[in-house]
């Protein structure tokens, strides 16, 4: 995937590191002298918990940080607010410093940029749902009816209307989170930090909230930092993907680069795990094609079935739909121009090709540069479809469920 | 053997700071008297104007709204035995004697619980103190009382006070610390300020916990007011005071009695004010 450097960077980390213990220096120093993390706790007895962390989070996106339990992924979440308190680095939000700021201006900062959704809800419980959803407008001073008006508002938008004189006590775990959600959203912070939000949660339910997340994640368009120890989690809801480990950022990229170009074993071996895929076949994944080309058609024909279906290949068959190969949008744009009317010479052989029983897993590898979907083709060598890089991923994202 | 250590002064040294303070704080002190001998006044002369069946009426309401009707007829009818053994009015001086010096107890407490609860210097030197406190024979504390506030209720309230308060102190505490970590991470993470935390998530939360305490406050107040009674204080402990010394033992039990009433009936309505009942929904 390329990296689009146009978008607004709304968090800028550099250099974020943080040892817990009472002499951070000696640890920073042997991690300076390219010591790791076992070596320094050792040799010190501080934890190196996070080493020199840089990454930015753009506007608007939903960026995963992944990592299994003691990466840092929870460290470095609190980082951003202070909860924890950072041993060194920038923590760059508008302008503003974070770890430079005075006690009162955290506080302001803190309201105005975080809200938080926790693993375990933290929902108060002596307060309705109602109350609940209010509380960071409470904090910040908001009168009350413009707060009860937000709350009741964020309420109904994570499907909760109905609910607001409820106590926590008595909402399922999926709708205490939903409360959590809620009382986030209300808040209106323009970054929303969310640690490990639904792996309290059964399956089911999170992944209808993983669903609920993307699809308020793409009406609102919140920048929302979210920590999972999940690989399935975080390809399903990422926009990108930090991977940590031992405190250390091992990998960043879309869900794709981490699953196609694991930067090493750590990554190759979380990626392993979503090998359930086996137990998916090309079948699950394929959808119809859009448009083919037939091999009596003419390029300036061809050319038109691509424009309209802005495709830059298609695949050609004849009059019983038996698959010839597939034929590229230049080629048959010079053949147009210099006035040929056959593509029979254009077309291609290098197209992958798969039957409708391929494991899932066999596919992924198929995908060449020319990122050509793969055909689905019988026993006859008739065209079935087609299957996206896409549709691909959300199969093996979909796998970690069952 | 032959090294004479020679006995250490300590009684002296406390008897010399008594006398210090009687002598130059005496205005205080006699301030305090006169507010706190005001205040016993005042609510002991309000409990004795009501009629006996009034107040009975209001207590046994009061059991019933917070707890249940087998506690209010309860109440009628151990008040009702109390009226008809002749001990309603040490009853209600004893009664004006508890809560007073509880009222007092707690007012300091919570602050020193609440302090106690936030920094840990202070944890570490308030518990000693408090151990101190809850160890030392009650008997102890009537003594300097009586140079201090002379014989009577208030040096019975101080002493009262003093013996009584320790729960409330480390009920608060507990109950404060035992707030969850996340739900101050979320008060934290949403941008509360200290005070703000306090008064809307770890007091409302401990209030259950601090409740335990001022139940267990209100228990050793009765207790100390009943001791009490040897430096003055009026109330069931007198009644039984004066049976020992006339060799009575019929009208102690009856004082006794009377004296285990009334904490019943103050232990189940406070036992009760902790367990709210869930609020319809």
């Amino acid at each position: 995937m390329t990296e689009t450097d146009e978008t607004n960077i709304k968090i800028q980390v550099r250099g974020l590191s943080k040892v817990f213990g009472s002499q951070p220096k000696k640890a920073l120093e042997l991690r300076n002298q390219g010591k790791k993390r076992p070596e320094i706790l050792e040799k010190t007895g501080q934890t190196l918990g996070l080493s020199n962390i840089d990454f930015d989070v753009r506007e608007g996106e939903l960026l995963v940080i992944m990592g299994l339990s003691g990466s840092g992924k929870s460290t470095l979440i609190r980082c951003l607010n202070r909860l924890i308190e950072p041993t060194e680095g920038d923590i760059v939000i508008d302008g503003q410093n974070i770890p430079k700021l005075s006690e009162k201006e955290l506080l302001e900062c803190r309201r105005r940029h975080f809200s938080m959704v926790f693993q375990n809800f933290a929902l108060f419980p002596h307060k309705t749902v109602q109350e609940n959803a209010e509380y960071g407008l409470e904090v910040r001073g908001v009168e009350k009816k413009s707060r009860v008006e937000s709350a009741r508002n964020s309420l109904k938008q994570v499907g909760l209307d109905g609910w607001e004189d409820a106590y926590p006590s008595q909402l399922s775990g999926g709708m205490q989170q939903r409360v959590g959600l809620a009382r986030a959203l209300a808040n209106d912070s323009t970054v929303m930090l969310m640690d490990e939000a639904f792996s309290a949660l059964d399956p089911l339910i999170r992944k209808d909230m993983q669903q609920e997340l993307i699809e308020l994640q793409h009406r609102m368009k919140k920048t929302t930092i979210f920590i999972t120890h999940d690989l399935d989690e975080a390809i399903s809801i990422g926009d990108r993907i930090i991977l940590l480990k031992d405190g250390e950022v091992v990998q960043m990229g879309t869900p794709e680069d981490i699953l196609t170009r694991p930067a090493d074993d750590y990554v190759a071996r979380f990626v392993e795990g979503v090998d359930m895929s086996r137990i998916f076949t090309a079948n699950s994944a394929m959808r119809s094609v859009r448009a083919t080309a037939r091999d009596s058609d003419g390029p300036r024909t061809v050319l038109r079935k691509m424009s309209e279906h802005g495709l830059d290949s298609i695949y050609v068959i004849d009059r019983d739909r038996t698959l010839l190969g597939i034929v590229s949008v230049d080629d048959v744009d010079a053949a147009a121009k210099a006035g040929k009317d056959t593509i029979n010479e254009l077309i291609q052989n290098d197209f992958p090709k798969a039957g409708p029983d391929e494991p899932m897993n066999n596919l992924f590898a198929m995908f060449n540069e020319k990122s050509y979907p793969i055909a689905i083709v019988d026993d006859n060598q008739r065209l079935l479809g087609v299957v996206v890089k896409g549709a691909v991923l959300e199969k093996l994202a979909e796998a970690g469920e069952h | 053997m032959a090294i004479d250590i020679p006995r250490i002064p300590l009684g002296d040294g406390i008897e010399g700071g008594l006398d210090f303070l009687t002598s130059h704080y005496s205005n205080v002190t006699r301030g305090i008297s006169s507010v706190t001998q005001t205040g016993i006044s005042a609510l002991n002369d309000g409990l004795m104007w009501l009629p006996e069946w009034a107040l009975m009426a209001i207590i046994a309401l009061i059991c019933w709204r917070v707890a249940n009707l087998r506690l209010g007829i309860g109440a009628v009818l151990g008040l009702a035995l109390i009226w008809n053994l002749e001990l309603w009015n040490p009853m209600i001086e004893t009664l004006t004697l508890v809560v007073i010096a509880t009222a007092v107890a707690v007012v300091i407490a919570l602050p020193f619980g609440v302090l106690a609860a936030i920094s840990d210097r202070f944890y570490s030197v308030i518990m000693p103190v408090l151990d101190f406190m809850q160890t030392m024979p009650a008997f102890v504390y009537l003594i300097p009382a009586i140079p201090f506030f002379g014989i009577g209720s208030v040096s019975a309230i101080f002493a009262t006070v003093i013996f009584s308060m320790p729960p409330a102190i480390r009920f608060t505490t507990l109950g404060i610390r035992q707030v969850p970590n996340d739900l101050i991470e979320a008060a934290d993470a949403f941008g509360a300020t200290r005070t703000q935390k306090l008064i809307k998530i770890q007091f409302p939360l401990s209030l259950p916990t601090i409740m335990a305490g001022i139940n267990q406050t209100i228990m050793l107040a009765l207790s100390m007011v009943v001791i009490a009674a040897m430096i003055g204080a009026d109330g069931l402990g007198s009644e039984v005071w004066r049976a020992i010394q006339r060799l009575r033992p019929g009208d102690g039990f009856e004082a006794g009695i009377a004296v285990v009433i009334l904490a019943m009936l103050l232990d189940r309505i406070t036992q009760a004010l902790r367990k709210p009942k869930k609020k319809a929904s």
